[in-house]
Order: C-alpha cells, then sequence, then structure tokens
C-alpha cells in the first residue's frame, strides 16, 4: 500500500514540475500571441479534457512502441522503451494533465494585460527579464491553481495508466490501480482506506487551493 | 520664450501609417528642453505618437533626440534599450511590490553612465518618504501617479513621457501633480513630453505646444503665441485665453498688490504672487478683457492699459476675436472677446490705439529664474 502511495506522489510530483516548465511558456504564447493558429494549438492542448483517456492511451502505447520513430528515440533515450514504465506513465500524465495547467495559467497572463509588460519595458528591463520579474509574480494564483489541479489530476488518473503503465507494483502500480485490484479482489477494507485516503486528500487540496489563491489574488490585483 | 536657433537641440518626429484602421502621418521637431503638451481631442492619436516615441508601438519612421537617433529606416530601439521615463494614465505600478520596490525596479536597471538622480532626491522632491514601505493598493490616485512620475526618473531618462498623466486624478490631485511637476522642471533638467485634451492642464505646464487633429499635426509651436493665434481653434473656443509672462516688479502689502511688468506695460494682481523679481504665468480669460476708445474713468477695474488692435476676426453668433498688441506693435498679445454689437457701435479697426481693462488676472505658474 505504502508503495503505491509514494508512487502515486512521486510521480504526480515530477509530472507537476515538468507540468509547469513545459506548461507556462505554452500558456504564455497563449495569452500573447496575435496569430491565427493560436486557437488550433490551444485546441489541441485542452483534447485531453474531452478525449476518453483509453483512446489517449491508446495512441500514447502506438506512439512509445520501438518500432515507432518516437519510440526508439525514447527508447535510446531512456535506456528501455517507455510503456510499462515510471518514464512512459510521467510523459502520459504529462499530456494528459497538460490542459490543467496551460488553462489557468493562460487566464492569469490573460487578466494581466499588455500594461505590466510595457511598464517593465519602459523601466529598462528585457522582456525575458520583465516575464521572470513580472509576469511570474502577478501570475501567481494561476500557476499555483495550475499546480494544484495538474497534481491532483494526476494523482487521480487511472485510464491513461492503465494502458501504457499496466500493474507493475513499484513501478507502475499507482493509487488509482491499486484500488482498482482491491476491488476486483474482493478486498473492501483496503479499497476503503486507499479511497478515503484519497477523498480526505482531495477535499484539502482543494480547500488549501481556495484559500491561498484567494489570498495571493487580492495582493496582486 | 524659447527661440529655435539652428543650433538649438532638438527633438524629431516622423511617423506614418495605421493603428487599428486610423491614419497617422506626422512630421515634426521641437526644442528638447522644456515642456511640450501634444494636445488634441481624444482620438486624434496623440498617445499612439508618444507610445511610438517610447517604442511601445512601432510605426514607420524617425525619431531622434539631440541627434541620437532611436528610430529610422535601419534602426528600432526596442522600449528597454531608450533612455525614456514613461507615465502611464493609470499609474500601472507594481502591484506585487512595495512603493520603494517599484521604485528601485527602475533605478536598479539604470545605464550607470547616466547622471543619477539619486533615490534620496527624487523621494524627497515628490514627497514619497513616508509611503516607501507601502503596497500600492493602499495609495489614492494622486500618491499612486507620484510613485509613478519618480519611478520613471529613477531610471536617469533623457526624455520623460507622459500619458494623460493628470486625466484620472480630481481636481485637488491634479493641482498637487502639477506642482510638484513644476518643482521638478525646475529642479531637474530633463525634457518632458505630456499627452493632454485639457487646454487647462496644457495652459500651466507647458512651454511648447504641438497641436493636433485626426492623426495629424495642425500647428505648433510655443505656447503663449499658439494660444492668440486666430487661426487656431484654441482661440475660437468657449474658454479662449491669454497666457503671458512677467516679472514681479513691486508689493505694496497695504493694499496687498502685486504689479507685474510685461512687454508692453504693467499688470496689478491681487495677493502675494511671488518675490520681486521672480517670473510668473498668468492666465486672463479673453471675455474678461474688455475695450474701450477713451481712458475709463471711476472704474473698479485695475488694469487699464493702452494698447493697438493688431486684427479682428468675426465669428459665429455675434462673436468677435480682437487682438491687441500692448503698448506699441510688438508687445504682448492679447486676445479680446467682444459682441458684435459693441464692435457696430464702437467702429474698431486694426491698428486703432485703444484701451483694454482686465477684469481678471490668474497666476497659473512660477516659472524658473534665470
Amino acid at each position: 500500500m505504502w508503495e503505491s502511495i509514494s508512487l502515486t506522489l512521486k510521480l504526480a510530483s515530477i509530472t507537476t514540475i515538468l507540468l509547469l516548465i513545459v506548461g507556462t511558456p505554452i500558456a504564455w504564447w497563449l495569452a500573447r500571441s496575435k496569430s491565427w493558429w493560436k486557437e488550433v494549438i490551444a485546441a489541441i492542448v485542452a483534447l485531453p479534457l474531452v478525449l476518453p483517456p483509453t483512446v489517449l492511451g491508446f495512441y500514447l502505447l502506438l506512439a512509445f512502441s520501438p518500432s515507432s520513430p518516437l519510440g526508439s528515440a525514447a527508447t535510446a533515450l531512456f535506456g528501455h522503451a517507455l510503456p510499462f514504465s515510471f518514464e512512459g506513465l510521467v510523459v502520459g500524465s504529462l499530456i494528459y494533465s497538460l490542459p490543467f495547467v496551460v488553462q489557468p495559467v493562460r487566464n492569469a497572463f490573460d487578466a494581466m494585460g499588455d500594461r505590466p509588460m510595457e511598464a517593465a519595458a519602459t523601466l529598462r528591463a528585457s522582456p525575458l527579464n520583465a516575464f521572470f520579474t513580472v509576469a511570474l509574480p502577478l501570475a501567481r494564483p494561476g500557476l499555483l491553481t495550475g499546480a494544484v489541479l495538474g497534481f491532483a489530476h494526476t494523482v487521480g488518473e487511472f485510464g491513461v495508466v492503465l494502458m501504457i503503465g499496466g500493474n507493475i507494483p513499484g513501478e507502475t502500480k499507482v493509487l488509482s490501480i491499486a484500488i482498482y485490484d482491491h476491488v476486483e479482489a474482493l478486498e473492501w477494507g483496503q479499497a476503503h482506506i486507499l479511497s478515503l485516503g484519497m477523498l480526505v486528500f482531495s477535499f484539502l487540496i482543494i480547500l488549501i487551493m481556495m484559500v491561498t489563491e484567494k489570498r495571493l489574488r487580492r495582493r496582486t490585483s | 520664450m524659447i527661440d529655435q536657433a539652428t543650433t538649438m537641440p532638438e527633438i524629431e518626429v516622423q511617423f506614418e501609417g495605421s493603428v487599428e484602421n486610423f491614419d497617422i502621418d506626422v512630421h515634426f521637431s521641437f526644442p528638447s528642453r522644456g515642456i511640450t503638451a501634444f494636445f488634441g481631442p481624444s482620438g486624434c492619436g496623440k498617445t499612439t505618437i508618444l507610445r511610438c516615441i517610447a517604442g511601445l508601438n512601432r510605426l514607420n519612421g524617425k525619431f531622434s533626440i539631440d541627434s541620437t537617433v532611436w528610430q529610422d529606416n535601419h534602426i528600432f530601439l526596442p522600449t528597454y534599450k531608450r533612455p525614456i521615463g514613461y507615465v502611464f494614465q493609470e499609474a500601472n505600478l507594481f502591484p506585487h511590490l512595495t512603493v520603494k520596490q517599484n521604485l528601485l525596479f527602475g533605478h536598479n536597471r539604470r545605464d550607470a553612465k547616466n547622471p543619477p538622480p539619486t533615490f534620496h532626491e527624487i523621494t524627497s522632491l515628490l514627497g514619497l518618504e513616508a509611503l516607501l514601505d507601502r503596497s500600492p493598493e493602499y495609495l489614492s490616485g494622486g500618491e499612486k501617479q507620484r510613485v509613478a512620475i519618480a519611478r520613471a526618473l529613477l531610471t536617469s531618462p533623457k526624455l520623460l513621457l507622459m500619458d494623460e498623466p493628470l486625466s484620472g486624478l480630481d481636481l485637488a490631485a491634479k493641482d498637487e501633480i502639477i506642482a510638484y511637476l513644476d518643482r521638478l522642471q525646475e529642479a531637474l533638467d530633463i525634457p518632458m513630453i505630456f499627452v493632454s485634451h485639457d487646454i487647462r492642464e496644457v495652459e500651466r505646464l507647458a512651454d511648447h505646444i504641438i497641436l493636433m487633429g485626426q492623426g495629424r499635426i495642425r500647428a505648433q509651436g510655443p505656447l503663449l503665441d499658439l494660444l492668440t493665434d486666430p487661426n487656431l481653434p484654441l482661440a475660437t473656443g468657449d474658454d479662449a485665453a491669454t497666457i503671458l509672462e512677467g516679472q514681479v516688479a513691486s508689493f505694496d502689502p497695504t493694499d496687498f498688490l502685486s504689479e507685474l511688468s510685461i512687454n508692453g506695460g504693467s499688470l496689478y494682481v491681487p495677493g502675494y504672487i511671488g518675490e520681486v523679481g521672480s517670473k510668473q504665468r498668468l492666465r486672463i480669460s479673453a471675455t474678461d478683457i474688455s475695450l474701450s476708445v477713451m481712458v475709463p474713468s471711476k472704474t473698479t477695474i485695475l488694469n487699464v492699459i493702452e494698447a493697438k488692435i493688431t486684427s479682428i476676426h468675426p465669428m459665429e453668433e455675434g462673436k468677435i476675436n480682437v487682438i491687441l498688441s500692448l503698448g506699441e506693435d510688438n508687445g504682448t498679445h492679447l486676445l479680446s472677446r467682444i459682441t458684435q454689437r459693441s464692435y457696430a457701435s464702437l467702429g474698431f479697426k486694426p491698428r486703432q490705439k485703444i484701451f483694454v481693462q482686465i477684469k481678471g488676472v490668474s497666476m497659473v505658474k512660477r516659472l524658473q529664474n534665470f
């Protein structure tokens, strides 16, 4: 049980950090670009919101297979094939949870408007410097929401994990799979403990996020 | 007044193009000292030109200041490399930083080669010492704008640009900011450009006006000349006025009257308006000047000065603008607004010698001592 919990937390933490690193520039570009095809990119990023996780998992499985170009490159990079590995889960979670990070961060950048960056430019800050010293601090409520949603969503994912991760203890057997396993094996007691734990955890996360966001928003608006 | 000799350092502006279906085509230059106002109705393109000077918007053209080019066909300096200070209409302070951190944001990034107005000098000039640890959200509109001006000045700018810096403020805050800007102009030798659609602000602050309309330059020149130019809309408006500059000649403490000497005569102004010898800017509304063919006797009006009619300009609705020259031909110009009926009954004509009676004079600005 503890193995599943720690694996889940590890997966969610790594995924969240990567999500912020990858999602923030995408969100910035979506908020600032004037090109007509940015909404196409936005739609692709948002796709996991509506796509059944099993469909996403199925395509990822195909893409990761060592016989595909992407899969062979990944195999060369990680030293083993991505399907049914922890790294495979990270990549899958990254794609699956991306919209949960990009959306709130983009909203925060949109709400900020052009003025703060213009003010920073008139105060000698280069665009990159202004991004880190003005845009990111002002987008803190959005970044926090994105990180929490991305983390929580990764903790709770099931379909994608089942498709590309399988059920290898210590490697891909995350909480949601463990619960599913317990129920299948009619181990109601174990399933109860894990499920109740998840319920409390989810509630606390949402509560803390709402309170913190409210405080941050008051400070940055 | 500013004389445009060939060696005078100047700012040259030329922009052409369209922003959101609005055409702009301007080419003008003006002295790179004192305060210049871009004046015109809302939507005439004045803010766009200011933003182009800052590099925040980009139109084809050229910009140079004292022969340093910031933009031409080959060069376009990005905003953060231009030695400007920019004050936005709505202050635009960073909400995540304290007042002090806002002030230091640009100060720490300035080009160290430029002569520094020190942090202490600027904060005391703008009276900000007590506000430094506050968060911008707890400041009044006037305080925010003062911080924004200080923040811009602390970058050691070679040019201060202000986009309607007074428009969001109430009257008291406006007066306060104008007083601060006067002090700044006196203390720091930085040319300033400000955008305004309010002629009262322009009268109080500007030395030079660029008059704009529909993306074009309508007229430009020293403020004192443009206000009384009968061919410009400034002289035909309801609040047309003459701005003149004079030196305090004496103060009579018994009657509490100051006497100012101006080109072509002298004026009495109620109250103490400054020490003897100081230069002051005064405003006389066109409707406060009446004309008389003879020396008016037994009148309560203090200011009765001999003048000569320069030109007469009938306008709509039975109103007539008369341009006068105090004393002889090259005296200070005054703009008087009289009625068609008075004009017909008294039969004024150009070059005629008459007497002007000035009902009210108000001081608008204390000028630098030279």
